[in-house]
């Protein structure tokens, strides 16, 4: 089937008709959401309206009980040869770091690349220290997380993601656990990546972000897509009042 | 310091100043407390000298060398009821340290399974590893000896009617009786490819290593040092013609006679320890493993790290640190625990030189001293080397 392989393709990723459930709780309920490749996506909402499960949907590390996922091609099943193809594609970067705290800067970037994807380790510590430049933060490639910033650890798992050279890279709430002085040293590697032309999926409540990189904006409300719009019409012309409510809140201080 | 504070200091009298005062309290308490301690050893001491003194009785470590009179029924070395009441203690000491070093192999496996069948998704696996965690650590651990040596004695057959296992393998209430292998020359063949195999596999694990650092490409290094340890060893065996003979023993009127024997005692104290310590130490590996932070396995998983590595590289050496502290506690308490061992007969330090030498010989305070010093000394040296892993395999933070 060329003709879907093309569409399928084209397209980073596809949700159709997605439900979710956490037992009785519905979490999910009849999300569509296509993106193409290249696209960067930002979503917003109030805390627990389903943003983080719905991009944690998209590597599997939630499972959704009904409709399909699409990424890049391969449909999200029970397969796990399928769940491990898609996972060495899509890179993560988590509100909490998750860096390995008893390997050095270094070995977490080179790890995932010498086990998984098989490279020689002289070519995995060069690609680290390639994406730990990039980040700015070569000269901590020996040290280990527990002695670095938040800011640093950040920009550390943002790099070990990269390593793996993922086509589409998820963010949950980067920043959210970060000092105010550190968010912008992580939204400036972010935006740097977004100029790239990486595929971006962000949960993130920086609406400077929002504004700056992103080609559509998804407010989400109790498990549901409210709103999917360009950043301008998003934020001087929210059309649903729940927008409007949201959009108040977090922007009136 | 404010005037005011000056002012209010300077009206104390010069004691009350010194109590008042952070850093010179600290070192009058420290002198008290070493005082009042001193005082009291030096108390227990005379006293006891005082005491022995009035009936008649010296310290010393002379009866060591007398004959012992008594016989030991397990002894690793040669013994006999002429030897030393020293070579008496010896025996203990080695019989003390063999269940220790067989307790703890066989608690520490045990342990880890059942801490892993804790946290299995598998609903019967892990309610039977939780019935068995609940009953046997909330049973007192000289219940368990009494009643693993009470089944042997019992309801195992005498040796007339022993289970036989195999060909030359008998169990029974006296004991599990195995065949002693009588080594012919060639076997020296066998035995050389085997520590051949053991050097091949510590070369092969660092240039399996080296060619994945170079080239990427991994090896199934588990299964060919496998193969270089056991598979070739076992074949040269079967190939040579089997040059061992085995010594099978025989029921000889009463018992059997000839071949290696496990006694009753040995099997009940090591099975008792074992399965007494699994139930702590599985409770120490489940607690380890689930204080490891969930967030770990999603980052390894969204890289793409298979469950099972995720496990060896980033889960377990973060569990280790937490499991290796109080692990250390367990094997300190199996091996102090041994010392039930005079309740069943297994002839341990407490039974010879602080049993029935103590008895023979009215030699108290040596003996009872000597039994202290040794226990201390092997859970020191158990601490030394537990602490040693636990530095190496520490976290390193800010």
């Amino acid at each position: 089937m060329p003709e879907t392989e093309k569409t399928h393709a084209e397209l980073a990723v596809k949700i159709e008709a997605m439900h979710k459930w956490y037992g009785q709780f519905h979490v999910l309920k009849n999300i569509n959401l296509q993106v193409r490749r290249g696209e960067r996506i930002v979503i917003c909402g109030p805390s627990g309206s389903g943003k983080s499960t719905m991009i944690r949907c998209i590597n599997r590390l939630e499972e959704h009980q009904q409709g399909d996922i699409i990424v890049d091609g391969v449909e999200l099943t029970n397969d796990l040869k399928n769940i491990e193809t898609i996972r060495k594609e899509v890179g993560m970067v988590f509100q909490h770091f998750n860096l390995f705290p008893h390997l050095t800067v270094l070995e977490n970037c080179t790890l995932a690349p010498i086990w998984v994807r098989k490279s020689p380790k002289a070519e995995a510590v060069a690609t680290a220290m390639e994406y730990l430049e990039r980040v700015q933060i070569p000269e901590q490639a020996h040290k280990f997380p527990g002695q670095l910033s938040g800011g640093q650890q950040q920009r550390v798992a943002i790099a070990r993601s990269l390593c793996m050279n993922p086509r589409i890279m998820l963010f949950d709430e980067p920043t959210s656990a970060l000092d105010p002085e550190m968010i912008k040293e992580v939204l400036d590697v972010m935006v740097e990546l977004a100029q790239e032309g990486m595929t971006m999926l962000c949960v993130t409540h920086e609406m400077g972000f929002a504004k700056t990189v992103a080609n559509r904006v998804i407010f989400m409300d109790e498990g549901e897509i409210i709103e999917e719009n360009s950043p301008d019409q998003f934020f001087d012309h929210p059309e649903h009042e729940r927008t409007k409510l949201f959009l108040s809140q977090i922007l009136s201080h | 310091m404010s005037e005011a504070a000056h002012a209010a200091m300077a009206r104390r009298n010069p004691l009350a100043r010194l109590w008042n005062d952070k850093e010179s309290r600290q070192v009058i308490i420290q002198i008290i407390s070493f005082v009042l301690i001193f005082a009291f050893f030096f108390m227990m001491v005379r006293n006891a000298v005082i005491n022995l003194e009035a009936i008649g009785k010296d310290i010393s470590l002379k009866f060591l060398w007398q004959p012992s009179s008594y016989d030991i029924n397990q002894s690793l070395i040669e013994y006999s009821s002429r030897s030393s009441h020293f070579r008496a203690m010896i025996v203990g000491i080695l019989n003390t340290l063999l269940v220790a070093v067989f307790g703890i192999a066989l608690a520490t496996i045990l342990g880890f399974l059942l801490g892993i069948s804790r946290l299995s998704k598998n609903w019967i696996i892990n309610k039977m590893a939780y019935v068995y965690i609940e009953y046997v650590r909330n049973v007192p651990v000289l219940l368990h000896i009494l009643l693993v040596h009470g089944m042997i004695i019992n309801l195992l057959p005498l040796p007339r009617a022993s289970l036989t296992i195999g060909d030359g393998a008998f169990l029974n209430n006296r004991g599990f009786f195995v065949p002693k292998p009588d080594f012919e020359p060639l076997f020296l063949a066998v035995a050389a490819l085997f520590l051949g195999g053991v050097a091949f596999a510590f070369w092969f694990r660092k240039y399996a290593r080296m060619v994945q650092d170079q080239s990427g490409k991994h090896y199934p290094v588990f299964w060919i040092c496998l193969a270089a340890v056991a598979g070739v060893p076992l074949l040269a065996y079967f190939v040579l013609g089997a040059p061992i003979t085995w010594e099978i023993p025989e029921l000889q009127g009463f018992n059997y006679k000839g071949g290696m024997v496990l006694r009753p005692e040995f099997i009940a104290l090591w099975l008792a320890l074992s399965i007494y310590t699994a139930a702590f130490i599985g409770e120490i590996v489940r607690a380890g493993i689930s204080a490891v932070d969930w967030g770990q396995n999603e980052a390894a998983s969204a890289l793409g790290i298979t469950r099972g590595r995720t496990l060896h590289l980033v889960v377990i050496p973060q569990a280790l640190r937490i499991i290796v502290p109080p692990l250390t506690s367990q094997y300190l308490n199996l091996t102090k625990n041994s010392s039930l061992a005079i309740a069943i007969g297994y002839m341990d330090i407490v039974a010879t030189i602080g049993g029935i030498s103590l008895n023979q010989t009215g030699r108290e305070m040596e003996c009872m001293a000597l039994v202290l010093a040794l226990y201390l000394v092997f859970s020191l040296l158990i601490s030394a080397f537990m602490n040693w892993y636990n530095r190496r395999i520490k976290l390193v933070e800010r």
